[in-house]
């Protein structure tokens, strides 16, 4: 019994078609992250702390990151950043964004292939895009005493990085089949 | 969720635990300063490091203990003063109305604007 992918090649007309698929799947991910990002600035900050925000974009993270791989992910994240970035925000905005995407993603990439669910691979995710993201402010503020906002962040990237995975869970068991990405 | 999740949600929370309970320890090191002031000019400034008995003219004596300050005694009528909350690093104020004294907590270094960020 051996799969039917490894025993004979992919024809090329259907590597082909599978790219082109892949090219556009990321293009739409890629601007579902950029409203998702959109979105959230027009909600209201819910638990009154500045700077906590559910991070709905890197819904879309987690979820390219599981049906493709870190290297997707990337590209998706950092072209939503950039957008955004250019968008509404400023140079500093793109610097913070960046920092906490990229460290984020690093994260979940690394534990991802730890054998962690995606609940925790997202936990991680939210909680290392907050770190970034104050590791960024002191370094730019200059005041170390940052890390008295450490706590704070630590535990709203937990509660939103957990919200984000379980959703991320019921998008990949509900979508992957519609996708038809793994034909 | 697996076990190795619920590890990893252990270890942040511990992680926020700590990052929330040690700052409370170096808190007592601060070089934060009791500043008084009589009718809105300087009368004094003295560490909160240093337990101690402050008089403040002739109406008032304030006492510095256990980083916190507070007013103990005081000749006018209402003893207003004598009832506030006593005011530590964390910051506040304890006015005497009637003997227009304000003692307020400063920091040590000069007060700098904060940084905005967005």
């Amino acid at each position: 019994m051996v799969s039917r992918q490894s025993l004979t090649p992919l024809p090329a007309d259907k590597r082909i078609v599978r790219m082109k698929r892949k090219t556009a799947y990321l293009g739409l991910f890629t601007a579902v992250a950029i409203i998702f990002g959109y979105v959230e600035t027009l909600l209201p900050v819910v638990v009154g702390i500045p700077g906590v925000k559910i991070g709905l974009a890197n819904l879309v993270t987690v979820f390219v990151l599981y049906i493709y791989t870190w290297k997707e992910a990337l590209i998706v994240s950092v072209m939503r950043i950039l957008v955004t970035g250019f968008l509404f925000g400023n140079l500093f905005s793109i610097l913070f964004s960046l920092t906490g995407g990229l460290l984020s993603l690093l994260i979940m990439a690394f534990l991802k292939r730890k054998e962690f669910s995606i609940i925790g691979v997202s936990i991680a995710g939210g909680v290392a895009h907050n770190i970034g993201q104050i590791i960024i402010a002191a370094l730019v503020v200059e005041n170390v005493k940052m890390y008295y906002y450490m706590p704070v962040l630590l535990v709203s990237g937990l509660i939103t990085g957990g919200c984000i995975g379980v959703v991320s869970q019921e998008l990949l068991r509900r979508l992957t089949p519609i996708l038809g990405i793994t034909d | 969720m697996k076990k190795r999740d619920y590890v990893l949600v252990a270890v942040i929370l511990c992680t926020a635990f700590v990052f929330w309970i040690v700052p409370k320890f170096f808190s007592a090191h601060t070089d934060s300063i009791l500043r008084i002031s009589i009718d809105g000019e300087l009368y004094g400034e003295y560490p909160l490091d240093t337990d101690a008995e402050i008089a403040i003219g002739t109406t008032n004596i304030c006492k510095i203990q256990d980083q916190s300050v507070k007013m103990t005694e005081a000749d006018c009528p209402d003893h207003l003063c004598l009832k506030q909350k006593s005011i530590d690093a964390s910051g506040g104020t304890i006015v005497c109305l009637p003997n227009r004294i304000v003692l307020e907590i400063a920091d040590g270094e000069q007060t700098e604007p904060d940084s905005i960020a967005r």
